[in-house]
């Protein structure tokens, strides 16, 4: 047995050889002007179009070859001298054909050319066609064949400045013809459904839809013609549309027709019969994806109030919006089984309508999330994953066309809208959010916004209840805390009292943060208070007085609190970094106690907390170097926190470590400013004391490899003798260079088996420098003379 | 023209011409053994006039015992072949007895003739007219020759002419009402009209409108009926749904109906029906015969 396919290969085959078979003929008889038999093949051959045997793709293929005949057919019948017969005649001749489907074709062609002759009113021919086009109930049958009428009809209609052109209402009378004959297609193709050819709904589906270019066609038609101006699209036109389309009842048709109406018309049409298109919208099935409907009109709409500036004051004069948004309104509440995914794409292309239409109008823009919010409390907990993503793109098209956060932060119902997403969706908006600050540049600027801001963000800033920890992904958190800590920098204030209270809101915010958020929060929030300082000093003066509220000690006394936050993380290197970059803003705020509270902070960090030794390492670097950039302590506090300093350098777990911290404490005593202190005795003997800790680094590599340890801590050490020495330390002589240099050479002498390419350069270049020195002359020149090399 | 020349080696050539003939109406006529030929065309209460020539054959004189022409209106039952019932019979004498050595021509009339039946080619009889020429003769037979005619009466348009309307169904399956414009057709006439679907719970395939001729002949007991579909008229293809309005427009011109023809002469009726038929998917035929008067208009 043949399968479906094949069978109907194999019927397409038979009908277009049958076809062929009387086109044979009916050209022999054209050729020999002979009328009676041409009528008689060209009936024969279209005997093969009622077969019912064909999909209607198949079908299409045989009706297109029988219209290319039907071409031929039609040409002879227009050269009355060929046949004889008046065109008169001829239209009453084909009605003799028993058969009902050749008999119309071969009528509509007829009739074309009785409408050309002008033999008679096109109006009253192509009433009597459409009328008797009647008799074909089968749907893909009727369909083609009342599209070849369309067809043969289409530059015959009676339209305004056509040459068939009528007397009074000759418009009326091709509007009507046309839709006379969409409204039988779209019944024949509305009846498909239930007695097309048999199979399965989805077959069946299929099938229609390759169908519905036929019947949109007809609405085509009609908006081609010239004398549809707005008044008769409105009066009559559209209503006689909709009507048809309300009343078929097919889902399919419906959703076809709608966009159908809304692609072909063009938009001004729309604007003005916004009501009455909408109107039908709540009147079709539930079935139908009316939200699609409206969000092409949206768009359409949207795209042509953006095509021109002219034309907004006629969106407003027709109350577009609230014409919309009632419909949206309606819609949702009659269609109770709409998913919520559908609902929100409404609201989405209702929002990008009058952000595009009105963008002035916040209000409006905060009213449809205002509705949204509404539709969404009605359902439990959003879970489609469709819908999340509208909400986003709800969320995201405000801060889109206003490139402005500010703007969003204003509209009440943004954040409740954020509070129906789920854990996941929602920071991926406040993602959004962040880098929609972070791409416009924009600058939050009073405490209220940032209010209003940190609770739509709070995804990020907290841990929410319920969110699963585990699933979190390290990478995709840390890009987001690092998000909001660059947003933290975006909140800024000249007003030192509005900062102030916008750092304290933020405090507030991520203090909640837990300890895996803090580290990256709060360090954003230490330099956006350091900078409130600086800016506070920059005022200094002027202001002082009269804000008593707002002194440096209220904000180091904040700074110490966010600061301690991290004890509980815990993460003491970074608070140790923070203490002293406030220890340096307390210095350049001139408080020295507080500076010396900040170091003890520090120190107290470096004994307690930081146990690593590469950590310690760091560590006491940063604070020997920021401890050398103090001036603001007296004697005795800089002798405490420098003989500190010393004293864990020296306690440093590595040798190499010990000698280089000691010598780099050296600077300590030595402050190349004006009135920086400058205790050579002290330089010598933190150098003499890293000399020996080198030295006692080179035995202990000695004992333990039998090979020398490195010599480049001696050359370094040698570089600091140098730069002390250029810098007028009196304690560091010439000769100690040069005995260190001698020192140097014998090192690399016993240990030329292992030799160190790094260290020899770098002795190299050192020595090329003193060299250098040495010949620039001068007083330095002078200086470097008695050095010998 | 005479078809006994050879068979029989007849003794001279009859024949018979019509006055107007040059200028009366011809009109195809089917003989019996399927040919066609042209006669001419007369209608009721016409004067029929003509001459009949006789011509002996070469070098021969007939003798005979008078000449007649005769009018004759039969009607022929197939079932009762060879016998002819005259129903009109008119005579002229057109010579007393005596010879005939050369061609000589009589003319004849029959005036204002009452031909109220028209010639008419059944499926179970005939009705013809004829002009019948006899040679009488003593010995050898008599010479006959036929020219046969044909009769065609014309009807003025009915005063009343209503239409058809009726509302037909089957319960709970299918309910229809047609309306057809007339009750009285001519025969060059349209038929207009529509089809309204009610109720239809049934899968119609198609929809037929038939032209029927029913002949009946006989009486009584012994009446003979005999149905002919002479037009099957496709008038809707697929499946209608309730409220759907088919139109009608069959154009009765390509179809050869005659009159309806009422008890002719107690012997026979021709009567015309529109059968509508709707099929359904099962191959299920519904239909409705309706009668319809149809009578000859004269062309304008």
């Amino acid at each position: 047995m043949l399968n479906g396919t094949e069978d109907e290969e194999k019927w397409l085959a038979e009908g277009i050889a049958g076809i062929q078979h009387n086109a044979f003929y009916m050209h022999r008889a054209l050729d020999s002007n002979n009328l009676r038999e041409a009528l008689k093949y060209s009936a024969q051959m279209l005997s093969e179009l009622r077969t019912s045997k064909l999909s209607p793709h198949k079908y299409y293929e045989l009706y297109m070859r029988a219209f290319d005949e039907l071409k031929r057919l039609e040409l002879f019948f227009k050269d009355d001298s060929k046949h004889g017969v008046s065109v008169v005649d001829l239209y009453e001749l084909v009605q003799h054909a028993g058969n009902i489907l050749p008999r119309l074709y071969l009528l509509c062609t007829v009739g074309s050319i009785y409408i050309k002759s002008k033999e008679a009113p096109a109006k009253e021919v192509l009433k009597d066609l459409v009328e008797m086009c009647r008799g074909v109930q089968h749907p893909i049958r009727g369909l083609f064949l009342r599209s070849y009428l369309a067809q043969i009809s289409r530059d015959k209609l009676p339209d305004i400045g056509s040459e068939y052109e009528g007397d009074a209402d000759t418009v009326m009378d091709a509007v009507d013809f046309v839709l006379q004959n969409f409204t039988e297609m779209n019944k024949l193709w509305v009846r498909m459904q239930h007695q097309g050819p048999g199979g399965v709904r989805e077959k069946r589906e299929k099938e229609r839809s390759e169908l519905q270019d036929l019947v949109g066609k007809n609405l085509h038609v009609l908006s081609q013609i010239e004398g549809v101006d707005l008044e008769m699209y409105k009066e009559t036109v559209l209503p006689r549309v909709l009507e048809q389309v309300v009343n078929c009842k097919d889902d399919l048709a419906q959703y076809y027709l709608m966009d159908c109406i809304i692609q072909v018309f063009p938009d001004e049409y729309h604007l003005q019969t916004l009501e009455t298109l909408l109107g039908a919208c709540p009147q079709l099935q539930p079935t139908v994806d009316v939200k699609t409907v409206l969000s092409r009109l949206m768009d359409r709409l949207s795209n042509y109030a953006a095509s021109s500036t002219d034309v907004l004051p006629e969106f407003l004069q027709v109350e577009a919006f609230s014409k919309l948004s009632n419909a949206i309104g309606k819609v949702i509440e009659a269609q109770l089984d709409m998913p919520a995914v559908g609902a929100i794409t409404l609201y989405v292309s209702l929002l990008t309508f009058t952000l595009r239409v009105h963008p002035d109008r916040l209000d409006h823009v905060d009213q449809v999330l205002g509705a949204c919010v509404k539709k969404l409390s009605n359902i439990p907990k959003l879970e489609d994953s469709r819908a999340m993503k509208q909400v986003v793109a709800l969320l995201s098209a405000p801060l889109e066309k206003y490139n402005d956060i500010v703007t969003a932060l204003t509209l009440s119902n943004y954040p409740r809208v954020m509070d129906h997403l789920d854990i996941g969706t929602n920071k991926l908006m406040a993602m959004v959010i962040i880098q929609s600050i972070m791409k416009n540049n924009s600058c939050i600027s009073t405490a209220d916004k940032v209010e209003v801001l940190f609770e739509l963000i709070k995804g990020l800033i907290k841990d929410i209840d319920g969110a699963d920890v585990d699933e979190l992904d390290e990478e995709d958190f840390k890009e987001e805390q690092n998000s909001v800590a660059r947003l933290i920098h975006m909140l800024y204030n000249d007003e030192p009292e509005e900062m102030l209270k916008i750092i304290c809101i933020v405090r507030k915010h991520t203090m909640v943060g837990g300890p895996k958020r803090l580290p990256f929060t709060v360090s954003s929030l230490v330099f956006s208070a350091l900078r409130l300082l600086r800016q506070l000093q920059g005022q200094e003066g002027d202001i002082v007085g009269e804000e008593a509220s707002m002194t440096p000690n209220k904000i180091f006394q904040l700074l110490t609190q966010i600061i301690e936050s991290l004890s509980a993380v815990p993460s003491p290197e970074l608070a140790l970094r923070l203490y002293l970059q406030c220890a340096e803003a307390a210095n350049g705020c001139d408080i020295e106690h507080v500076a010396y509270e900040f170091f003890t902070q520090a120190f107290l960090l470096y004994e307690e907390e930081i146990a690593d030794s590469k950590a310690q390492v760091t560590a006491i670097h940063l604070i020997i170097g920021t401890l050398q950039r103090m001036n603001v302590f007296g004697v005795e506090n800089r002798d405490t926190l420098t003989h500190k300093a010393t004293g864990y350098s020296a306690r440093l777990l590595k040798k190499a470590d010990q000698c280089r911290a000691v010598y780099a404490c050296s600077h300590l005593f030595w402050v190349d400013d004006q009135d920086g202190i400058k205790d050579g005795e002290r330089v010598l003997l933190c150098l003499k004391r890293a000399l020996r800790i080198a030295n006692a680094a080179q035995q202990m590599a000695n004992v333990a490899r039998g090979s020398g340890g490195p010599v480049s801590l001696f050359v370094e050490i040698l570089n600091k003798y140098i730069y002390f020495f250029e810098k007028g330390n009196k304690q560091i002589t010439s000769s100690a260079i040069q005995g260190l240099i001698e020192l140097i050479n014998t090192e690399m002498q016993s240990d030329s088996t292992n030799p160190d390419s790094v260290a020899d350069a770098f002795l190299a270049s050192t020595l090329r420098y003193i060299q250098f020195q040495k010949q620039k002359g001068g007083v330095m020149g002078e200086k470097f003379e008695s050095i010998k090399l | 023209m005479n078809f006994l020349i050879g068979a029989f080696k007849p003794a001279c050539n009859i024949s018979i011409t019509f006055s107007d003939g040059k200028s009366r109406k011809q009109v195809p006529m089917k003989k019996e053994n399927g040919k066609t030929i042209m006669v001419s065309l007369f209608q009721s209460k016409e004067s029929i006039a003509g001459k009949v020539s006789i011509e002996p054959l070469q070098g021969k004189k007939i003798e005979h015992l008078g000449v007649k022409v005769e009018l004759l209106g039969q009607i022929e039952m197939y079932f009762d072949r060879g016998n002819f019932y005259d129903f009109t019979s008119l005579v002229r004498e057109l010579d007393v007895p005596g010879d005939i050595y050369e061609r000589k021509t009589y003319p004849f009339e029959f005036s204002t003739v009452e031909m109220p039946y028209e010639t008419y080619n059944g499926a179970n009889l005939r009705l013809r007219y004829v002009l019948k020429v006899t040679v009488s003769r003593n010995y050898g037979g008599s010479i006959v020759e036929y020219q046969d005619f044909m009769v065609r009466n014309y009807s003025p348009p009915p005063s009343i002419n209503n239409s058809i309307k009726m509302e037909v169904g089957i319960e709970d399956c299918l309910h229809i009402e047609f309306e057809y414009n007339k009750s009285k057709y001519h025969l060059k006439d349209v038929i207009i009209g529509k089809i309204y679907f009610l109720l239809v719970r049934i899968k119609i395939k198609n929809m037929d409108l038939e032209i029927r001729r029913r002949e009946s002949t006989g009486s009584g007991a012994n009446t003979h009926v005999e149905t002919e579909t002479l037009a099957k008229f496709e008038l809707m293809d697929g499946a209608p749904v309730r409220g759907e309005s088919i139109p009608i427009r069959l154009f009765l011109s390509p179809y050869e109906l005659t009159p309806t023809y009422r008890n002719i002469n107690n012997k026979f009726s021709v009567k015309y029906y529109l059968n509508l038929v709707l099929v359904d998917e099962e191959d299920r035929r519904y239909f409705k015969q309706q009668e319809i008067a149809i009578y000859r208009q004269q062309d304008s």
